[in-house]
């Protein structure tokens, strides 16, 4: 049992934990739940409404006079009370423990693939040390990825590809048509379009040569994001050629990860004209909103995907020419906030564009989404593999 | 990896593959095939195989059990769980397992390698570091790091180059078939 212990290394766990409480529970689920307010505030300002701008500190049931509204910033609290007091409810007619299974199922794959999407660069904790505290782990700056694994973006396709389970056994548990019809749809869209976004990123692994998403995010933040080449060693012609196919990887990966989370203008899945609500029809309270914050933390963490791998992660524009780079080991304190604010800046604005998109666009009809898929996104993420392959062979370094 | 996790995962994969043909329902056999699937994912991360650990979850657990959920739910279930066991079936079914087993048992107790521990035969990073050519998993090893993603893509693009083009090939003209297959006859 002795060597068993010693074989624990105390320092790694603690700091991994720390690092789940803080980037899951504390940026993460907030930031689903913000999101939710985000995309009700997004979508009156596009219809021309005011939205949720009520909810504040209710002073007057304290016998105050007037409430403070906060610009409806409470809202989200307010959503997450009613969800849990409104009543549990399941039908008669389901398969009960699929039933209970399915919104897990949802959101645990989603929560899941936070772990290898670098979030800062790293934290050097040296200044505690004239603080009094001691200890030899003060003198390892912490890494700012939950795991740093060399399999990276095979790791979210993996583990994302799991949430479907959860919406095919809603569909199928509920018993019920029009889940079963979302269910249905959502498995074929989903199979459909990961071949897409697979595809879509093997060019931009072939030109970083790595699949670490921190390696990846260094790489960047040293020579020029990958569409913005235009620092460091990025301002070569071969780099400012291989945007173009940069560039065409990018839309099939963002057009890709709309249809995988779900969102407008590809929720076939939850068409409310079409099927009701889709697979989530017989689920109400909190397991409802499990399906509902799911969608939201895969949006979040494609996000992530999607900054990390062509928008430089966690690095600040002209960063290295400006000074605020990052340098192994040697990065303060003060630097590497700003890097933690830096990513999560880019991962709002994506965000926001999600939103903006979904009040934006019309849905596809079924067919149509199909037949984009297979017949013009995959074609094209093959053929962009092969045009930068050639390129990169043929162009002159 | 602790002894303790490979006995835990050994369990899970163990456990669920039995439950994958004791069963009765389709769909429970289905979703403990891939808990069995996640299970052996872990095993083979266990044993600084992470790419093949991932790809297990990917294209089984992700993909190709998913299709196989998608055509189970389209049956009917309650046929398919009330059919009789046959107990010949049973009976020969368990006789193969257990042949299988012995032999395996045999084979592997006279394995000199199986007596070894991950700890009595260490990865020389140095040496290692030095034999390889690509400056990326040069790199890696000069850090003491594993990249096995690289290394079997090295030894699929350089030493097996016909091969994965043959199978790139074949795998092409399946795709082209699915979308032909699959269009739409228009008169």
């Amino acid at each position: 049992m002795g060597s068993f212990l010693d074989s624990i290394n105390l320092a790694f766990i603690i700091a991994a934990a720390v690092k789940i409480v803080f980037f899951s529970f504390m940026v993460i689920l907030p930031m689903v739940a913000y999101s939710v307010y985000a995309e009700r505030r997004v979508s009156a300002i596009i219809q021309d409404r005011v939205g949720p701008n009520r909810t504040g500190i209710p002073l007057t049931l304290f016998g105050g006079k007037k409430d403070i509204a906060l610009a409806g910033l409470i809202q989200p609290l307010a959503d997450g009370l009613k969800f849990f007091l409104k009543e549990d409810f399941t039908p008669a007619h389901v398969k009960k423990f699929y039933y209970w299974l399915a919104p897990a199922l949802v959101m645990v794959p989603a929560m899941m693939t936070a772990a290898v999407v670098p979030f800062g660069s790293e934290l050097d904790l040296g200044w505690l040390a004239k603080l009094g505290v001691e200890g030899a782990w003060l003198h390892k700056p912490i890494k700012l990825v939950i795991a740093d694994l060399n399999v990276g973006p095979l790791y979210i396709f993996a583990i994302a590809s799991l949430g479907v389970y959860g919406i095919v056994l809603a569909g199928w548990s509920s018993n019920s048509k029009y889940p079963f019809l979302g269910g249905v749809r959502s498995t074929s869209q989903m199979i459909s379009y990961e071949i897409a976004l697979g595809l879509s990123i093997i060019p931009v692994l072939m030109i970083f040569g790595d699949l670490n998403l921190s390696k990846i995010a260094q790489y960047q933040d040293k020579n020029g994001w990958l569409l913005l080449p235009l620092w460091g060693e990025g301002l070569t012609f071969k780099r400012l050629v291989l945007w173009i196919p940069i560039f065409i990887s990018f839309i099939i990966f963002v057009v890709a990860m709309f249809a995988e989370t779900n969102r407008a203008p590809f929720d076939l899945p939850e068409c409310e004209t079409e099927l009701v609500a889709g697979y989530h029809t017989e689920y109400s309270s909190m397991k409802f909103a499990l399906f509902f914050m799911g969608e939201y933390a895969a949006m979040i963490i494609g996000s992530g995907l999607a900054v990390t791998l062509f928008l430089g992660g966690w690095s600040i524009p002209f960063g290295a020419p400006l000074g605020l780079g990052y340098v192994e080991g040697a990065t303060p304190i003060w630097l590497g906030l700003l890097h933690i604010g830096c990513f999560l800046a880019k991962v709002v604005c994506f965000i926001i564009f999600f939103i903006w998109v979904r009040w934006t666009l019309p849905r596809f009809r079924y067919d149509q989404l199909m037949k984009l898929g297979w017949l013009v996104m995959f074609e094209l993420a093959l053929a962009n593999v092969i045009l930068t392959a050639a390129l990169i062979v043929w162009l002159p370094n | 990896m602790p002894a303790v996790l490979f006995y835990l995962f050994s369990a899970l994969t163990l456990v669920f593959g039995l439950m994958v043909v004791v069963l009765r329902n389709p769909v429970a056999s289905a979703l403990s095939l891939v808990m069995s699937f996640a299970g052996l994912a872990a095993l083979f991360i266990s044993l600084d195989a992470y790419f093949i650990g991932i790809i297990q979850i990917l294209v089984y657990a992700g993909a190709v059990m998913v299709l196989f959920l998608f055509i189970i739910m389209l049956l009917d279930i309650k046929a398919e769980a009330l059919k009789k066991v046959n107990a010949f079936s049973v009976v020969g079914g368990a006789l193969l397992a257990i042949v299988f087993i012995v032999q395996l048992g045999m084979i592997l107790g006279g394995l000199e390698a199986g007596k070894k521990t991950v700890a009595d035969v260490p990865i020389h990073f140095e040496a290692a570091a030095e034999t390889q050519k690509l400056p990326t998993i040069k790199d890696d090893l000069a850090k003491k790091s594993l990249p096995d993603t690289k290394l079997v893509g090295m030894a699929l693009f350089h030493r097996y180059p016909f091969q994965i083009q043959l199978m790139g090939a074949l795998l092409l003209v399946g795709t082209i078939g699915v979308v032909i297959l699959s269009k739409r006859e228009v008169n």
